[in-house]
This record gives C-alpha cells, sequence and structure tokens, in this order.
C-alpha cells in the first residue's frame, strides 16, 4: 500500500502534509493558547484577546496561581487542591491496581464457578453512568463518616476503578498459556506462588497500562470531586470550576491560565512519557 | 508392578462425553503412546492423569496408590508440555529448580540435581539463560530437565515434540528413546503422529471418539490391527482398505476384489487367517493390505513360493519419493496404494506386473469395522 | 467412584488443610464489594426513582410520578433534543476526522509519531481544563471574535458560545477535538492490521491507492467502525464535564444534557426521586445503544467460531 502511495506525484504528498499539519496545529492551538497566556499581564490580554504573543513576560501568574489566587474565599491558590489530588491519586491508583492483579489473576486463571458471571457483572460496572451511583454513595459515605474527605474519594475511586483494573488485568492474564500454570501446580505452587513468582513477573506490561489508566483517570475526575467535596476538601478539577466560577466577575486569564496548565501538567507528563500504555489503556477501557 | 492403573474412566463436557469409559494398565518401566486424532481424549486422559482435572467416573492408580483425591504436586509424576511450558521471567536454572523450591528442598540438595540433569541434556551452558534465549531444541531440554529433576514414579508427555521442525523432530524422538533406556522410567506420551507412536512406544493406545480402539505392542498394532479405524489412522500411506468376497479356492479360502469383473484378483488366505474367515465365506468383507505388501514383480515375500502373487494392473499415478515410489493401481476396479522400489519404471496410464505379499492380509467385518482375520 | 478401603491421600498439614481455604477468603472481597456495588448501587437508585424522595431518601412507593414529571418537564425534553443533535454532529464529525487522519498517517509519513502524540493528547487531559479553554476561546469578547476584529475584520462575528440556537455546535466541536485523536488511533490501528497480502492481491488486480482503501481496506475494518461510532456514542450520553466547563449549559437551557439535569435535580434542587428517575432515563439511553452492540458481538463471535 504505502509503496504505492510513494509513487505518487509530489504534490499529492504536500497536500497530504498540509491536512495533517493543519489538523496538527487545530489540536495544538489550546495547548499553545494557554501556555501563552500564562506568562501574559491581564491588560495585556483584556486589550487584545486571548490569543496573542506575550508583550511582556508575567511569569508571577504561576505564583500567583500556585499560592495566593483566591478561590472560594480562600487565598492559598490552587495548591492546597493539588496536594488533594495526589493525595487521592495516588492512594487509589495503587490499591485499585493491585486489586484489580489480583482479580483478574483469579478469573483469568483460577477458573471458580461462576466465575464467567462474575466476570460479566464487573464489566458492566465499567459502563454503568456515575449518575447511577450518586445517590447510594452519597448515604455509603456518611454512614462511613467520611462525608466531605479525601478519604471517600480514595475509598470510591478504588471500588470503581476495580471494574476497569480488573477488566484489564483479566483480558491480559487470559492470554498467559494453560500450560505454564499446570505446570505449576505439577510442580506443587499455589495460589499465592503462582500469583507472586509467574503472573506478577510477567505483568509490568499491564500494570503500566493499568496505573496510567486509572492516574490519568482519577485525576481528571470531576462529577464526583463536585458532589462529595466542598470548600478545602475539593481536588483540582472540582476547584478549577469554582475557580473560573470565582474570576467570572473580573476575569483573570493568566491566572487561570497558570492554574489550569499546572492543573493539567501531572497528566500530560504522564501520557509524554507513557503514550504507548495509555493508548493501549483507552482502547482497553473504551466503553466506558 | 503396575505403575499406572486406569480403571472406567469416563468423562464428559456439559453434553459431550469426551472420555467413554477408559482401562489402562502400564507397568513400571514401560514406553506407552497414547495417539489418536485430535479432539480423541488423549489429552484430557493425560490431564486426569496428571490430576489437572477431575474424571467423572473411574479411578487412577499410580505406583499402586489410588491418586484420584490426590493434588497434582502429590501424584508423583512430572510432565512435559506441547508448549513447553518454560516460566518466561525465570532462567532455566530457576525453571529446574522451582519444583524443588516449591516442596523447601534445601538449596544444597537442589544444586546437585541440576547439576546432574544439567550434564545428562547437556544444557549445563545455558543455565543463566532465560526461555526467550533459547532455540526451540533447547527449550524442549530444558523442559524435560524440569521433568527429570522430580525423579518421579511417572513421566507425562504431551505431544512434547509438535512445536520442533521435523529434522529436530526425528532428533529428539531418538533421543527421549534413549533416555527411556537410560533410566527406566515409566512414560505415558501423548501424539498426533502415528510415527511417533510406533518408533517409540513398547505399547500403543490407539484412542479415537473417547474410546480406545486398540491397546497392544506397535507391531500388533501395525499388522493386526483391531479395527478399520486403526488400520487406517496407523501407518503413511495408510493401509488399502477396499470391499472384497471370502470364496474357497481349492482346499482354501480366498479374497476377492472385484468379485464377477473381468479383471478380478484372488488372493489366498493364509492357513490362520481361514479360521475367522470362515464365517464369512461367500460374504463380502473389508480387505485391508498395506501398501508395502504390493510391490514391482520380481520382489519375493517370504521363503515360499505360496506368500507372493503375482497380478497385472492399470498405472493411475506415481509418486516417486526418492527411497521409493508409492504406486496409485487399479485392481479389481478398486483403487489400492502400493510401494515399489525406485528403479522400476512404471508406465503411467498402461498396464504393469506387481508382486503382491498375500501372507498379511487382513479382514474386517463390514457391518462392526472389526477384526475378523 | 471406587475408592475401596485404599487410604486416599498422605494427611494433610493444617496449613494445606487451610490453603483452600484461604485462597477463598483472598479472591472473594474484592469480586463481591465489585459486584455488590454495582449490582445493589443500581437497585437502590432505581428503587429510589420510584419513590417521593426529595433532599433524604424515603420509602414510599409513588410508581410512575417522578417518571411522568421528568418527560413531561421542558428541562428534560431540552436535554434529550440537544443529546440527539450533539450526539449525531459529535460522531459525525468526530469519525470522519478520526478517520481520514488515519488514512493519511498510513501513507509513511515523516514523524507519524509526533503527529500521532499531537492528535491523541486532548484525552490525556481533563475535560474541566478543556472545556475552560474552549470557553475563553469561543468567548465573542475574549476569544476568536475579538482575535479576528482586532486584525481589522470588524464585522467578524462568531459568537456561537451566547447564541442559542448555535451553542450546541460548540460543544460538538471541543468534544470532537478532545475525542477524534482517539478514533484516528483505533481506525490507524485497524487498517494496520489488514493482511498485508490482500494489499498486494489489489495492487496485483490493478486497484490503484484510493481503490484499495475503499474497496479494500475500509470493507475489512468495518466492525471498527461499529466500535468506534458506539464508543462514541456513550460518551455523548455520558458527557458531563466538558458542558459544565464550557458552557455550564447554558446559555439558558441551550446546552442542557441529560447528564447535567441529574446532577441538577439530585444536587441543585434536592429533588433525588426525580434525579433518580432521570438518571435511569439516562441508563435506558445508554442501554439501547450497547445492547445492539453486545448482541452484535456476541452474533460476530458465534459467527466466527461456526466458520472458524
Amino acid at each position: 500500500m504505502a509503496e504505492a502511495i510513494r509513487r505518487q506525484a509530489p504534490l499529492s504528498r504536500w497536500v497530504i502534509y498540509a491536512v495533517l499539519v493543519a489538523f496538527a496545529a487545530f489540536y495544538l492551538v489550546p495547548l499553545i493558547v494557554t501556555v501563552l497566556n500564562s506568562v501574559r499581564t491581564e491588560q495585556d490580554i483584556g486589550s487584545t484577546s486571548v490569543v496573542g504573543w506575550p508583550r511582556e513576560l508575567a511569569l508571577s501568574n504561576f505564583g500567583k496561581a500556585w499560592g495566593t489566587y483566591c478561590i472560594a474565599q480562600r487565598c492559598e491558590g490552587i495548591s492546597p487542591f493539588m496536594w488533594n489530588s495526589i493525595l487521592m491519586v495516588v492512594p487509589a491508583t495503587i490499591i485499585s491496581t493491585l486489586i484489580g492483579a489480583l482479580n483478574g489473576y483469579s478469573i483469568a486463571l483460577w477458573r471458580f464457578r461462576g466465575d464467567n458471571w462474575v466476570f460479566g457483572i464487573i464489566t458492566l460496572g465499567v459502563f454503568l453512568p456515575e449518575q447511577m451511583k450518586l445517590v447510594p454513595w452519597t448515604l455509603v459515605l456518611r454512614d462511613l463518616g467520611l462525608s466531605n474527605t479525601i478519604t471517600a474519594l480514595v475509598f470510591i475511586h478504588v471500588i470503581q476503578g476495580i471494574s476497569f483494573t480488573t477488566l484489564f488485568c483479566r483480558n491480559y492474564y487470559v492470554a498467559i498459556p494453560p500450560d505454564l500454570l499446570k505446570a505449576a501446580k505439577i510442580d506443587g505452587a499455589g495460589y499465592f506462588r503462582i500469583f507472586w513468582r509467574i503472573v506478577l513477573p510477567l505483568s509490568p506490561p499491564i500494570l503500566i497500562v493499568t496505573v496510567i489508566w486509572q492516574f490519568t483517570h482519577i485525576w481528571n475526575e470531576f462529577l464526583y470531586g463536585v458532589t462529595f467535596t466542598t470548600g478545602a476538601q475539593q481536588p483540582v478539577t472540582a476547584a478549577l470550576i469554582a475557580l473560573s466560577v470565582s474570576v467570572a466577575e473580573a476575569p483573570q486569564y493568566g491566572v487561570q491560565s497558570a492554574a489550569v496548565l499546572i492543573a493539567a501538567l501531572p497528566t500530560l507528563l504522564v501520557y509524554l512519557f507513557g503514550g504507548k500504555y495509555f493508548l493501549r489503556g483507552l482502547t482497553a477501557g473504551a466503553v466506558k | 508392578m503396575s505403575a499406572l492403573r486406569i480403571a472406567g474412566v469416563r468423562k464428559r463436557f456439559g453434553a459431550q462425553e469426551v472420555l467413554k469409559g477408559i482401562d489402562l494398565e502400564v507397568d513400571s518401566g514401560e514406553f506407552l503412546v497414547l495417539v489418536g486424532p485430535s479432539g480423541c481424549g488423549k489429552s484430557t486422559l493425560l490431564n486426569i492423569i496428571a490430576g489437572l482435572e477431575a474424571p467423572g467416573e473411574g479411578t487412577i492408580e499410580i505406583g499402586g496408590r489410588l491418586v484420584n483425591d490426590v493434588e497434582p504436586k502429590d501424584r508423583d509424576i512430572a510432565m512435559v508440555f506441547q508448549s513447553y511450558a518454560l516460566y518466561p521471567t525465570m532462567t532455566v536454572r530457576q525453571n529446574i529448580t522451582f519444583g524443588m523450591e516449591c516442596r523447601n528442598v534445601p538449596k544444597r540438595a537442589q544444586d546437585e540435581a541440576v547439576e546432574r540433569v544439567s550434564r545428562l541434556l547437556q544444557i549445563d551452558q545455558l543455565l543463566h539463560r532465560k526461555p526467550s534465549q533459547l532455540s526451540g531444541g533447547q527449550r524442549q531440554r530444558v523442559a524435560m530437565g524440569r521433568a527429570l529433576v522430580r525423579d518421579p514414579t511417572l513421566f507425562l508427555f504431551d505431544e512434547p515434540l509438535s512445536n520442533l521442525d521435523a529434522k529436530l523432530r526425528v532428533e529428539m524422538r531418538l533421543e527421549i528413546k534413549q533416555l527411556h533406556r537410560r533410566i527406566a522410567a515409566t512414560i505415558v506420551y501423548v501424539t498426533h503422529d502415528q510415527i511417533e507412536a510406533m518408533t517409540m512406544a513398547t505399547r500403543i493406545a490407539v484412542m479415537h471418539q473417547g474410546e480406545v480402539q486398540q491397546f497392544a505392542d506397535p507391531e500388533t498394532i501395525y499388522n493386526r490391527p483391531a479395527n478399520l479405524f486403526v488400520a487406517r489412522f496407523m501407518g503413511a500411506p495408510p493401509m488399502n482398505c477396499v470391499s472384497a468376497r471370502v470364496v474357497s479356492a481349492g482346499d482354501g479360502l480366498a479374497a476377492v476384489i472385484g468379485a464377477g469383473r473381468p479383471d478380478a484378483i484372488q488372493l489366498p488366505l493364509s492357513r490362520e487367517a481361514e479360521a475367522g474367515a470362515g464365517a464369512f465365506k461367500d460374504r463380502a468383507v473389508v480387505l485391508g493390505i498395506r501398501p508395502e505388501c504390493i510391490a514391482e514383480e520380481d520382489r519375493r515375500f517370504g521363503a515360499d513360493e505360496r506368500g507372493s502373487i503375482a497380478v497385472e494392473a492399470p498405472v493411475e499415478m506415481t509418486e516417486p519419493t526418492g527411497a521409493e515410489t508409492i504406486v496409485l493401481m487399479r485392481l479389481g476396479g478398486e483403487q489400492l496404494l502400493g510401494r515399489v522400489s525406485p528403479d522400476v519404471r512404471l508406465p503411467v496410464g498402461g498396464n504393469a506386473r506387481f508382486a503382491v505379499d498375500a501372507r498379511k492380509l487382513c479382514l474386517f467385518d463390514p457391518a462392526t469395522e472389526r477384526l475378523i482375520a | 467412584m471406587n475408592v475401596q478401603g485404599r487410604p486416599a491421600a498422605p494427611r494433610r498439614s493444617w496449613r494445606a488443610a487451610l490453603a483452600p481455604w484461604l485462597v477463598h477468603l483472598v479472591l472473594w472481597p474484592p469480586l463481591l464489594v465489585s459486584v455488590v456495588h454495582i449490582i445493589g448501587f443500581t437497585g437502590y437508585t432505581s428503587w429510589i426513582s420510584f419513590t417521593s424522595s426529595t433532599l433524604i431518601p424515603e420509602n414510599d412507593f409513588v410508581g410512575l410520578r417522578n417518571y411522568n414529571s421528568v418527560l413531561a418537564s421542558r428541562n428534560w425534553a431540552i436535554a434529550t433534543e440537544n443529546l440527539l443533535i450533539f450526539g449525531t454532529g459529535f460522531v459525525v464529525l468526530t469519525t470522519a476526522i478520526g478517520l481520514t487522519l488515519a488514512v493519511l498517517l498510513d501513507q509513511r509519513i515523516r514523524a507519524e509519531n509526533v503527529l500521532r502524540t499531537i492528535y491523541l493528547y486532548p484525552m490525556a487531559v481533563s475535560f474541566v481544563v478543556t472545556g475552560t479553554v474552549w470557553s475563553w476561546l469561543l468567548n465573542p469578547s475574549i476569544g476568536i471574535q475579538k482575535l479576528v476584529r482586532g486584525l481589522g475584520w470588524e464585522a467578524f462575528r462568531f459568537d456561537w458560545v451566547v447564541d442559542r440556537d448555535m451553542a450546541i455546535y460548540t460543544i460538538v466541536i471541543a468534544g470532537a477535538w478532545q475525542a477524534s485523536g482517539f478514533a484516528m488511533a483505533l481506525f490507524l490501528a485497524g487498517i494496520r492490521s489488514v493482511d498485508a497480502d490482500l494489499y498486494k492481491a489489489a495492487q496485483i488486480d490493478g486497484a490503484g491507492p484510493w481503490r484499495i482503501y475503499r474497496r479494500v481496506v475500509l470493507p475489512a475494518i468495518w466492525p471498527i467502525f461499529i466500535a468506534v461510532m458506539v464508543i462514541l456514542l456513550q460518551y455523548t450520553i455520558k458527557t458531563f464535564d466538558l458542558v459544565r466547563a464550557l458552557t455550564g449549559g447554558g446559555p439558558g437551557l441551550a446546552t442542557q444534557l441529560p447528564s447535567l439535569v441529574v446532577y441538577d435535580l439530585m444536587f441543585q434542587r434536592g429533588l433525588l426521586g426525580r434525579g433518580s428517575a432521570a438518571a435511569v432515563l439516562m441508563l435506558l439511553y445508554l442501554l439501547a445503544v450497547l445492547l445492539p452492540y453486545f448482541a452484535f458481538v456476541q452474533w460476530r463471535k458465534r459467527r466466527n467460531a461456526r466458520h472458524g
């Protein structure tokens, strides 16, 4: 195929490149605009538009966004919310990934009665809309005394996440040859030893996919954040909406751009360094 | 002492019965080959012996001990898999010692065992490598090493050679056979390759549709197949099986191919065969004759003249293989294969003369397909 | 089974006896928590949707009252209509862009990896971030309209985001911007998985590159089309963050979507019963998309098994 295309007229090659580059520009515009605005002054943006080259570098925007800007009567910038997100995303990612690996192993390789049913229901959890779970979660969190805490969000994301992590790991583990398991059983290895010595050492690719998926997913999650936490307990996505509401009266696009960039940075970095695994997770979790 | 006794083993998956009452007994030091087409139940039977699947009914005894409720690891067995099933993240040494590690064998004893086995299989240079760094033949050796190191009552081989290329397969075949002789092990070996079965086994169980069709030594299986399935499955090219008629000829009996036709061929039956064929006098039978029993006209079978029958037949096709030439001919209207010396030039489309070995004819009942003579 | 008198197995130590139970102790709790929370939560929300619950859950059965009032409300009617417009526009635009990019990227492009990375990065960023930036660009007093007017074209108008009739299309654009890279990745993977011998055969038959795509490659990857469309459709049903950050559902109700209605009913107006009814309706919309798809996947699997 490609051979045939290569022999085409140079003109059509140029057209192809032009289209591809134009789309690249289209995708990059919001990012570039945000980056540029984050170092522009308010007067600069106000007098022209959000699209423009900085007249002078206003690096102080980042400092304000991080530490002093007022969001909903609190003037600590987005840093406390970033910490909230980190405190939420790190334990939730690790715990849900470990449980998913164990679940996937049980379902895929340690066949038991009803395993197909269990797996079917867990996959249902992948596409069940979050709106169906809001009311029950409210009650569960109240009964556990976790209302409006980061712990509550960790708890929710672990349990929600099990569906995804189990699905990912199970689909990876079913490809492990059954002979390997038979050999291990004859060698005298049990459930835990097979998991620890044989399955887990084979798992790094899928664990990376799962961790990246869970990390970006939980970091970017918004609905649970705004529903179950308020004020100082909110993760950064929820706080950004609060920020955009609080600046609606006196827009501060420069500071806001800096805040948005900081909030997007962790997932962007994960994407840049783990793009291959990120795509694999997207494809596997596509039903979300 | 019997190393393995299987009695009345049945197994069904859903509505399908894959094993329909299997009885086998293997003596210590024997090399049993379970052979049959795919789906015949041979691998299921092996898994049941290993304890990886439970039989629906029946008993398994290994070394005189009933093992139905014994875990695979406690059955005193070792298994070599078709895919080798080497643990990909472990080195060769770890692969071999993993079983001992699970059973808390002291480090010193582990090292000695690895030493012994790796020298036996000439894999001592590979011990630090990962399976992905090994060739197919080397993986095969490591898989055998893992089994040998256990020194079990029973070795189980699940189509161990089918992932190797043709040349390597022949080498490994010989090697496994030598190994069997050297360590006097009891082996149950599953394959779909009838040549492996013939060359390695001390006894063969031919399986088809969940049943043992015949359980005997290779020579009997080959020369006296118990039924038409075995006759057609064992041997390549397979035994010619054509319809024929038993008639009286002189003071004995004969089988006629194409009775009533001008080109009918009459083959006298041996004294031993007449005993069973008597009941089928003047009735239709299926005549089985191995291709190597039809050769060029000057070939002499056996000591006396009576063994070789001269026939003339039209040649339809020849397939020179180098060592011999397979010839497709018509005898009494039926198509048959013969094997002639490569030096003989045969006229395709014309007639040629052949010698037929009448001593090894097999007769089958067309209704039950069982061997009658 | 015949177990005449022989000892069945050597005596097991207490650890060996415990081992099978230990496995179940580890295996079941996480599985059960998942299963119970999925079934239990769905069941509970469904139950609440049949009660008169307002700020706190009640347990009085009121039949279909909540459903009737949701379905009769202007809010829900507009949200559903918007969902249809948004769904259609988003799926068509995203699929078209994704397919175009995939085919173009398949032409042995230099810097393919860089371009792919650029096309896909929006999926890695929060909808909240995306929505915020897009809302600025689309805002006539600060975004693209102002930029173009500042360049001298004073009559230029691009105020869709505050235009009741056009606001929903801004959601379509932002949504396509976000998801088309993903569609591209799926299509490209599909195109690359087509048997290379098919290309060779078509070339020997004398087909040109575009005919090969139209007649050989695209027909071979039609299941991917269906998968992409289903994935995108159920994105649209669940879309919440993007609209919340871009327009907040406005102006007026111009970009209202079912997911926003649910949130609004439950937590702004404190009508848990009615909100739950809306959530169940959302689930039904989703099932209307997913169940036929799962049936289709099963059918294909069975058919392939039969022909395989």
